[in-house]
């Protein structure tokens, strides 16, 4: 065992903190930046600069074919460039979905000439993609959206709602999942196609959500016309094209969110119990030990995916892990600081409170990392089901028509 | 970054698993359980032909000199087959206490016994309840005779050496070495019968200095955790592969009961404790093996990730089973025994966790 790079690595990771020494300022001593989950004029502003700079000295797409821009570089080098960006302050939260999902989808199934026409666009970050698949009927149980398209010579006519769409309000071309045939099983009715969210008939709406911030929409369909050319995949086979799409968002690991474990162990120094540190109280060290365990636990197991990265593996469903441990972590971080705080904790003017109101923030945020991106449940079932082998649920829709599929109670 | 054991390694833990899924079955560790043997005799006696008690000690000592990546992932196999031999007393504790804190002379007498098995070694810590702790120790040595009692020493009653924890003259803690031949001893009933455990009264036994003072007690306890993560490690994965055979062959309801989500997101989250524990535990092999500055809070990572996921997955293990589960005929109480019997042993999952925020504030202050 050793944490070496390899030599290529190493020349790599020179080349990414040169380029980064260059065009960032570093994290450390620099107050962290709170994302509340909405992005403003000015932040879509800055994250199309930096995608552009990143793009232009050859950092972005780094997996990606060449007649792209990419660099068809191993996976490894993606994470080391992603170990070393975590390590300034760069703008964040434009491109995640569009360039970690929805254009490696384009890449498996749309022709050549729709791919010289959007990838260098989307690398350049001149050009947001979002992704249209969750529905108010349509959650965990994707395959059961109702979002119709029907046939209509050439193109397809789109009717109906998505939802949960995070930046569809600042995307300029979106890929979409929906019903061509309501009368086959859930999963045979699906086609995939890609579409210009400037299309006369979208409409959409930025959902408050709890946190107070709107990052996420619904979006709404009325008679939205697309050509034929735009379908990716055979009509019928979207869930396969879908699935195409989800292996790609397991292996866009997440780090770790703040508050994280040093923070609250710097929060119980300054905090005290008793008349002294919160720190040095045995129920406040036992908490602090748990999650550096389990902190520690997942930064290893990360390690481990990166070994198999770097060895030409491909990580399978096993990845589930992170999200999955990281959410609860963070939300219980989050409650067990303010409770350390007692009542100040209530108080969000961050000129008061502790750590930039950081703890208070994720509380409300955090709800959200537990559901979105494949849910606490969900992700339960795939660990279950993928790595385990157990059988899938006894479903009630199984080989029933969409249209005679139940949808609620009577 | 290779951030996994190599092949040759793998290939030793592949035969390990398959030599001990033959030779140490349950019936096996049951002779142990049912007081039939106190200890697996013939099996203890291939380990030690084998090299695998010896695995991390010099060949210069007598042993295979395979490295701590080696007795790692043999400790994973020895936990999984729950083998009822005093693997850890002789190869983490007392082997390793004579390593980290003898003389050359001492090393070259014992560590050879110790290494093929024909001496068996065990650690004498505790006095009744507590923790690793230098308040918990009154056991004295004076003029080199030693006095005090010893309870629960794992495999203290099949010894033939043991590495006790007592005060100098100076009322300093350190580490002792005694022969225990003509040493008072006895037996005690445990929570884990497939393990001896015994007390030891001490009555003026001639006993000889090792080196060190309570930090070399530390050390050897640091070192001690993450090989035991190991065990814990291989334990938990047990008890997942048992739960989730059973899982897909019982059926209730018109199904297998694994079916049920209740029953799957269980099994996911034994599957998650023992990713973490197993991470954290591939961190302090890597530490021992490169004897790194971080191993005192890698090793109360690795024990307190390890700890809680054998403890999961060992009670999970019963209840996925159901009553059947809570029968003596059944094997899931071995594991549940057995992993008390490694959350004890060397201080219990509070006391980690304390050490661990201990280091860590070490470490954030410098």
């Amino acid at each position: 065992m050793d944490f070496n790079d390899t030599p290529e690595e190493a020349a790599f990771r020179a080349e990414v903190r040169g380029f980064l020494s260059a065009h960032a300022q570093p994290k450390a001593g620099v107050r962290p930046i709170l994302r509340q989950g909405g992005l403003d004029a000015d932040g879509v502003a800055r994250c199309k600069k930096w995608q552009a700079t990143k793009a232009d000295a050859g950092f972005a797409g780094l997996t990606w074919p060449k007649r792209f821009g990419g660099r068809e570089a191993s996976p490894i080098l993606q994470v080391i460039y992603n170990q070393e960006e975590d390590d300034f302050v760069v703008p964040r939260g434009l491109y995640e979905i569009g360039l970690g999902m929805c254009i490696p989808t384009m890449m498996a199934y749309a022709a050549d000439e729709h791919l010289d026409r959007y990838v260098r666009p989307a690398l350049r970050g001149e050009e947001v993609w979002c992704q249209l698949f969750s529905e108010p009927a349509g959650g965990s149980d994707l395959a059961a959206l109702r979002t119709r398209a029907e046939r209509d010579g050439g193109d397809w006519i789109i009717n109906g709602q998505k939802i949960w769409t995070s930046g569809a309000h600042l995307s300029d071309f979106g890929i979409i999942v929906v019903r061509t045939d309501p009368n086959v099983p859930k999963h045979e009715g699906l086609t995939f196609f890609f579409l210009d969210m400037k299309s006369p008939g979208i409409d959409v709406r930025p959902i408050h959500q709890m946190s107070g911030a709107r990052h996420f929409n619904e979006v709404f369909f009325t008679d939205v016309r697309v050509p034929d050319s735009q379908r990716l995949g055979a009509v019928g086979q979207g869930w396969r094209v879908s699935l195409t799409t989800l292996m790609t968002e397991r292996l866009a690991v997440g780090d770790a969110q703040r508050p994280e474990v040093d923070d609250l162990v710097a929060l119980s120094r300054r905090l005290r119990i008793d008349g002294k540190p919160a720190v040095q109280n045995a129920a406040v060290r036992e908490r602090i030990a748990e999650w550096h365990a389990r902190s520690q636990g997942l930064k290893f197991t990360r390690f481990r995916t990166m070994t198999a990265l770097s060895k030409g593996e491909t990580p399978g469903p096993e990845n589930s892990i992170h999200k999955l441990v990281n959410a609860s972590k963070q939300q219980d971080i989050a409650s067990y600081g303010l409770d350390l705080m007692g009542a100040g904790g209530l108080v969000v003017d961050d000129d008061l409170t502790e750590a930039y109101a950081m703890f208070q923030s994720a509380l409300l945020t955090s709800p959200s990392m537990r559901i979105a991106g494949g849910s606490d449940e969900i992700l339960r079932n795939i660990i279950a089901e993928r790595v385990l082998g157990l059988p899938p649920d006894i479903r009630a829709d199984k080989g029933i028509p969409f249209n005679q599929v139940p949808t609620g109670r009577r | 970054m290779n951030f996994d054991f190599s092949d040759d390694l793998k290939q030793l833990r592949d035969q390990a698993r398959r030599f001990l899924s033959e030779q140490c079955t349950p019936a096996v560790v049951r002779r142990s359980l049912d007081g039939q043997e106190v200890f697996a005799a013939d099996l203890w006696r291939e380990i030690g032909g084998m090299g695998w008690i010896g695995a991390a000690i010099p060949e210069s000592y007598g042993g295979a000199g395979l490295g701590y990546e080696g007795l790692c992932v043999l400790a994973e196999e020895i936990g999984r087959a729950v083998a009822p031999v005093p693997f850890g007393s002789t190869a983490y504790l007392a082997a390793e206490a004579i390593l980290t804190a003898g003389s050359d002379a001492q090393r070259r007498e014992w560590l050879p016994k110790l290494a093929d098995g024909s001496v068996i070694g065990c650690f004498a810590l505790w006095e009744g309840n507590g923790n690793p702790e230098p308040v918990a120790i009154h056991a004295r040595c004076v003029g080199g005779l030693l006095k005090g009692s010893k309870w629960p020493v794992a495999d203290g009653g099949i010894a033939g050496v043991a590495v006790i924890v007592a005060r100098d003259e100076s009322g300093q803690p350190g580490l002792f070495l005694a022969d225990l031949a003509g040493v008072r001893r006895r037996d005690l009933r445990t929570l884990d019968p497939t393990r001896n455990h015994a007390r030891l009264d001490f009555d003026a036994t001639p006993v000889e200095k090792l080196g060190g003072g309570w930090g070399a007690v530390q050390r050897v306890l640091d070192r001690a955790a993450i090989l035991f993560a190991f065990e814990q490690v291989g334990g938990a994965e047990a008890c997942l592969t048992m739960a989730r055979d059973y899982a897909l062959d019982r059926y209730a309801f018109g199904r297998p009961i694994g079916s049920f989500q209740a029953i799957k997101h269980k099994l996911a989250d034994m599957y998650v404790a023992l990713e973490l524990a197993r991470s954290n535990a591939y961190y302090g092999a890597w530490a021992l093996g490169a004897d790194a500055t971080d191993l005192p809070l890698a090793a109360a990572t690795a024990r307190v990730s390890a700890t809680e996921a054998f403890e999961l997955a060992s009670k999970e293990n019963i209840q996925t089973h159901g009553g059947i589960g809570f029968t003596w005929a059944v094997d899931c109480h071995l594991f549940y025994r057995r992993s008390k019997q490694l959350a004890l042993g060397i201080g219990s999952a509070p006391f980690w966790k304390h050490r661990l925020v201990d280091l860590l504030e070490t470490r954030n202050a410098a």
